[in-house]
């Protein structure tokens, strides 16, 4: 790296190999003539996809969809109360609505690099 | 309750919907306009029309009013109908945009191939949009009676009226901005008088009526019975329902692609969530200052009776006043809705005179008015029968039938047209049951009059499970382009792919015009059958 007489320029006009153009073309190919390769990347975006959204699905069901059963199971959170409102009804009301948004929120950014990656890896990227 | 304001409220709302609709008339040309606005709505106008929509008078009046009279166990029904977009958002919003179909039936057709399933879609469209029709119309007959001491039928038929004038003209393009206006109405329509009820309440705080609040069966949640059942199976019913409600499926053809539908999704669980929070703190005041609603049989109208509890005079007329206006719009915005999804399918399917493209636009409108038509006279027919319970039904029909049909039909390639269909007949057939037999009263007592008022924990597993197993059984006949409809479904727009040739408007259009009327309004999607459509311009890449 010495500053001596700059190098010329040059223009790339070309990829450097032909392997990895072909490489290129091919997987939108793959996936066009519903070969097994194109299905596997088309599967595999799939399932990233599910992934995630049954994730979503298990921590809300796990954390709103278990307050029933937990409501039942210890009578004693009904008496507890936050600056005189019962913990039951901040649970059901503000805590619910904040815990949707932030998974809602949480899903578009995966949900969108999930996409991101698929697209790059279709650009040969 | 004779309120000269509240008249004028209405009237006032009805004309600003009109001219807010005749603004956005300006470019109802096409097709694609009517029926989807010609996907060009941006997401924040979108959510608010999607929130203003589907905020029905069930949540603008019913939430509060369950509240006052049940207690804690009905917060569950706002925090159900806003988490049913959460699941929206993660299992359905973008496959379905990407879809490209205008309605449900579309989509099966798309997804399954086959005709039958189509027709089975369109019969339950219109099932599930009368049945959610109806008790509006009558919400509103019995509200504006309430308010002015008109007879039903003046309520019933002003919203009739209303909502064709707006649809008429401009389809889902004008619709949409009128939604739009409709959400932040109701918003402030509750918000503003919110502040004065919550000062007027905190000055009578040693009021003795206050000992109503503190009841064990009000404030601590599951003390009826059967709860933990009633309470999971309206969990279920909410949180999977709202993904197979026709009218709010149509909307998300509107977006402009699959992450523009996320992103709306995204807004509309902000937009809503700030709005349940509203209903809840009107049913909780009205604990507190008119308990007496519950055993008068009139917890319902608790929003509209709160100001002339607290305030008198002018004040309370006011007030009143921009509460009716609010439930005025919740009732027109709701009807407007389900009336465009079922004259839409209506005029795909049932009826199709012509094959043009302003035959199209012809039928839509007149099938618009038949349906309204239709809802009205059922509206005076079923009068005697109480509705209210309907449209929380409702959402069990949708989670038991289309839910299955979307969630496995997008995610699973096995999924078959005789599996989708016998699973949307079993699933049809138990929620449907329900819904009769509890309306006319001929439930039962015990366990089996139970999971009849809340059916859906016992049809929406046996729905998914008709589907999976008959599915199984039909292997062999499984869709011939799945492969293709998964692509398209799944890949993100900006990859150019063959996404396969179907598009909406050439089953419309079936058969082709022989004098060839429509082509120069042909849409480039409209290829000869089997070629492979791509976006222009980026092929060349490829070559």
């Amino acid at each position: 790296m010495t500053p001596e007489a700059p190098r010329a320029r040059v223009r790339v006009t070309s990829p450097r190999t032909s392997a990895a153009r072909t490489r290129n073309v091919s997987i939108a190919s793959e996936i066009d003539e519903q070969t097994r390769l194109g299905e596997v990347y088309i599967t595999s975006l799939m399932r990233s996809q599910l992934r995630l959204a049954l994730g979503v699905l298990l921590v809300l069901a796990s954390t709103l969809g278990l307050l029933p059963l937990l409501f039942t199971a210890v009578p004693g959170l009904a008496g507890i109360d936050l600056l005189g409102v019962p913990l039951p009804w901040i649970l059901l009301t503000v805590v619910a609505f904040v815990e949707i948004i932030g998974l809602g929120a949480f899903y578009v950014r995966r949900s969108e690099r999930n996409e991101a990656t698929f697209s790059d890896l279709l650009d040969g990227r | 309750m004779n309120n000269a304001a509240s008249i004028v409220a209405v009237v006032l709302v009805s004309i600003a919907s009109l001219a807010v609709g005749a603004f956005g008339l300006r470019l109802s040309r096409t097709m694609s306009d009517f029926y989807v606005a010609s996907r060009g709505v941006s997401p924040v106008l979108n959510a608010s029309a999607i929130s203003g929509e589907y905020l029905s008078a069930a949540s603008f009046l019913g939430v509060a009013g369950l509240i006052l009279a049940r207690g804690v166990d009905m917060l569950w029904l706002p925090i159900g109908w806003t988490a049913g977009y959460l699941l929206l958002l993660v299992f359905v919003a973008a496959p379905l945009r990407r879809s490209g179909a205008y309605t449900l039936p579309d989509f099966a057709q798309l997804r399954l191939e086959s005709v039958v399933a189509r027709r089975a879609s369109s019969l339950l469209v219109v099932a599930i949009g009368l049945l959610y029709l109806i008790p509006q119309f009558q919400g509103a007959g019995l509200t504006l009676r309430t308010l002015t001491g008109a007879p039903s039928w003046v309520g019933q038929l002003a919203v009739a009226v209303v909502v064709c004038l707006n649809v008429l003209p401009g389809g889902m393009r004008s619709v949409t901005l009128v939604q739009a206006f409709h959400y932040w109405l109701k918003l402030l329509a509750l918000l503003t008088p919110l502040f004065l009820l919550l000062g007027a309440v905190g000055e009578r705080s040693d009021d003795p009526a206050a000992g109503a609040v503190f009841v064990t069966d009000w404030v601590e949640p599951l003390q009826g019975d059967h709860a933990l059942y009633l309470t999971y199976s309206l969990v279920l019913a909410t949180f999977f329902g709202t993904m197979g409600l026709p009218h709010v499926v149509v909307r998300f053809y509107t977006n402009p692609d699959g992450r523009a539908a996320r992103r709306t999704t995204l807004a509309v669980l902000l937009l809503l969530s700030g709005f349940y929070l509203l209903p809840v703190v009107y049913g909780v005041i009205g604990r507190y200052v008119a308990s007496d609603l519950v055993a008068a049989g009139r917890a319902d109208s608790v929003v509209l009776e709160l100001p002339s509890r607290l305030f008198d005079g002018p004040v309370a007329e006011g007030l009143t006043a921009v509460l009716a206006a609010g439930a005025f719009a919740a009732f027109l915005s709701t009807s407007t809705g389900l009336v465009v999804s079922v004259a839409g399918v209506v005029s795909q399917d049932l009826v199709r005179w012509g094959a043009g493209h302003r035959q199209g636009i012809r039928t839509f409108r007149l099938t618009t008015v038949a349906v309204v038509a239709g809802a009205l006279v059922l509206t005076v027919v079923s009068a005697g029968v109480p509705v209210a319970h309907a449209v929380e039904l409702t959402f069990a029909v949708a989670a038991s039938t289309f839910c299955p049909m979307l969630l496995l039909g997008i995610w699973w390639r096995g999924l078959t047209s005789r599996g989708a269909i016998s699973g949307l007949v079993v699933g049809g057939a138990l929620s449907m049951g329900a819904v009769v037999t509890t309306t006319f009263g001929i439930a039962t007592g015990g366990w089996f009059g139970v999971v009849l008022t809340q059916p859906a924990a016992v049809s929406v597993p046996l729905a998914f499970a008709t589907m999976v197993l008959v599915s199984l059984a039909t292997r062999s006949s499984t869709p011939e382009h799945v492969a293709q409809t998964m692509v398209r479904l799944h890949a993100p727009e900006n990859v150019d792919l063959n996404r396969g040739s179907f598009h909406p408007e050439r089953w419309y259009r079936r058969p082709p015009t022989a004098e060839g009327a429509s082509d120069g309004t042909q849409h480039p999607a409209y290829g000869s059958t089997g070629e492979t459509v791509r976006r222009p311009g980026t092929t060349a890449r490829r070559s």
